[in-house]
């Protein structure tokens, strides 16, 4: 049906959006849990509250946030340039990548920690634990479901994210979707991305939620 | 018999949540290796009173002092305070993702900073104690009420606190497991443990307290010995209190009669 330069470029534009994908993940991860565990923590219900520092990283979450993905693509086009050294292509795609899916990942994570039972918080307190310790042993440990539920809506979030940076070159399947499907008509190459993005997606949730099952020992 | 030393301090303590006063000039002594029961109505200020005790509450005035020294300051370094008192919830509060041991040894371990092996083993002994050795690996949902409530009393008493704070222990459990966690208590009790108990079971409080505080209203109104209190109550609001509970055992009486 295709010669192979077309399968090897569906290949590589599969391979392409997963790097994307989960390295922006990763780095949406470093930033966005230490700022969601900040948040949690600092909230006036929190264990260490301080509204002066909740005050500032809401706003910033509430900020980049409300800009629209593609205006934020634009927008960072010289950060990305300093730090990868160009604007375009997959690489490139990852730092506004990461800039939009840190808050997110920030307030999925913040959502996360609060729904902690505040008794169990209390009880570690108690004791005598330490912050850091509520946060590593009581905080992320009886929240890991609800955190790894947030990984996968995160990494599904991210995967749409980076189809959509297709349309400015941003390399990966939705690139190819743009090039092929709108530009030159080839219909049947979009669809092929399209499914292929859909079967990714399927597989990347279903990985997601069967290891948070896995993880959660509240219920039989 | 039991030493006079004073072990908690309670002082003119007030307590505001913000909407009207809590606790209103409340004060306290707890001595060495004494048991404290502390009953009052439902709404009173019991668990308000506990909770300030180790700091989850911040109060408006008066002091505590534990071992003489004063813990209601800014600088109290609460982390070491709350080691020296354990304290038991009503509603257990285990750590839904820890096995048994795990729960029990995150105190003496990520808190106090001892040898793993050393914890597990006094674990165990205490665990084996109270008949929940086979249980160790269990998390807490496969555990009945009164076994967590029991491996939350370990949880707490691993720490080796100075005093032990127990807030209505028993009052989310059914009927036939408050026996088992009340036992532990006793034997706490007898083994000279410091104890400041909240608790609506009047015959237990009865057999283990030296003292029984009654409050009402955020205030103190009685303090005396558990003969006295249950047999003489001086005021009406406690003689009105305790009513509350005679009532069922006097129908028993009048069923016998019949
Ligand atoms: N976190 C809180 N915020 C506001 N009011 C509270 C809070 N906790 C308790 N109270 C109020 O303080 C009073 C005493 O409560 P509590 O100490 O729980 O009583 P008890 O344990 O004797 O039933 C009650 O009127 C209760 O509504
Ligand atoms: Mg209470």
């Amino acid at each position: 049906m295709w010669d192979n330069t077309i399968v090897k470029m569906l290949l590589e534009g599969t391979g392409a959006t997963l790097y994307m994908t989960l390295v922006s993940t990763l780095f949406g991860y470093v930033l966005g849990l230490p700022m969601g565990i900040v948040l949690a923590i600092t909230d006036k219900e929190g264990i260490k509250p301080n509204t002066f520092i909740y005050k500032i990283l809401d706003f910033i979450a509430n900020i980049v946030r409300s800009i629209p993905f593609l205006i934020l693509l634009i927008l960072v086009i010289p950060l990305t340039k300093a730090i990868v050294g160009k604007s375009y292509g997959s690489s490139a795609t990852i730092v506004p990548l990461v800039i939009a899916a840190a808050p997110f990942i920030a307030r999925m994570v913040e959502s996360s920690l609060k729904e902690v039972d505040k008794g169990v918080i209390e009880a570690a307190q108690s004791m005598g634990a330490g912050t850091f310790t509520i946060i590593w042993k009581v905080l992320l440990t009886e929240a890991r479901t609800s955190l790894l539920v947030g990984v996968t809506i995160a990494i599904g979030t991210i995967l749409g994210y980076s189809a959509m940076a297709g349309t400015v070159g941003g390399g990966g399947l939705g690139d190819i979707a743009v090039r092929y499907g709108y530009h030159r008509y080839q219909t049947d190459i979009m669809i092929v991305t399209i499914i292929i993005l859909v079967v990714l997606a399927q597989i990347l949730q279903g990985l997601g939620m069967m290891f948070s099952k896995k993880l959660d020992r509240r219920h039989v | 018999m039991k030493e006079k030393e004073k072990l908690l301090e309670i002082k003119h303590l007030h307590k505001d949540y913000g909407n009207g006063p809590v606790l209103k000039d409340v004060s306290l002594n707890v001595h060495k290796g004494e048991v404290v029961v502390i009953i009052g109505p439902s709404g009173c200020g019991k668990s308000t009173l506990l909770r300030c005790i180790n700091g989850l509450e911040q109060i408006q005035s008066g002091k505590i002092l534990l071992d003489g020294e004063v813990i209601t300051e800014n600088k109290t370094k609460w982390s070491e305070v709350r080691q020296k008192i354990g304290m038991v919830f009503q509603s257990y509060d285990l750590f839904p993702h820890m096995t048994v041991t795990d729960n029990i040894l995150l105190g003496p371990t990520k808190v106090q900073g001892r040898d793993k092996k050393e914890a597990e083993a006094e674990a165990e002994r205490i665990l084996e104690r109270i008949g929940l050795l086979d249980k160790k690996n269990a998390f807490p949902r496969q555990l009945s009420g009164g076994q967590k409530q029991r491996v939350a009393i370990v949880r707490a008493l691993i720490m080796k606190p100075e005093i032990m704070l127990f807030d209505e222990v028993t009052a989310a459990l059914d009927p036939e497991m408050v026996r088992e966690v009340l036992d532990v208590m006793l034997e706490l009790a007898k083994s000279g443990s410091t104890m400041m108990i909240v608790t609506h079971e009047m015959q237990f409080a009865r057999a283990v307290a030296d003292r029984i505080v009654f409050l009402d209203g955020g205030e103190i109104l009685e303090t005396d010995t558990p003969e006295k209190f249950f047999t003489r109550p001086k005021t009406d609001r406690a003689k009105r209190f305790l009513n509350t509970f005679s009532f069922h055992m006097e129908r028993e009486r009048g069923g016998k009669a019949i």
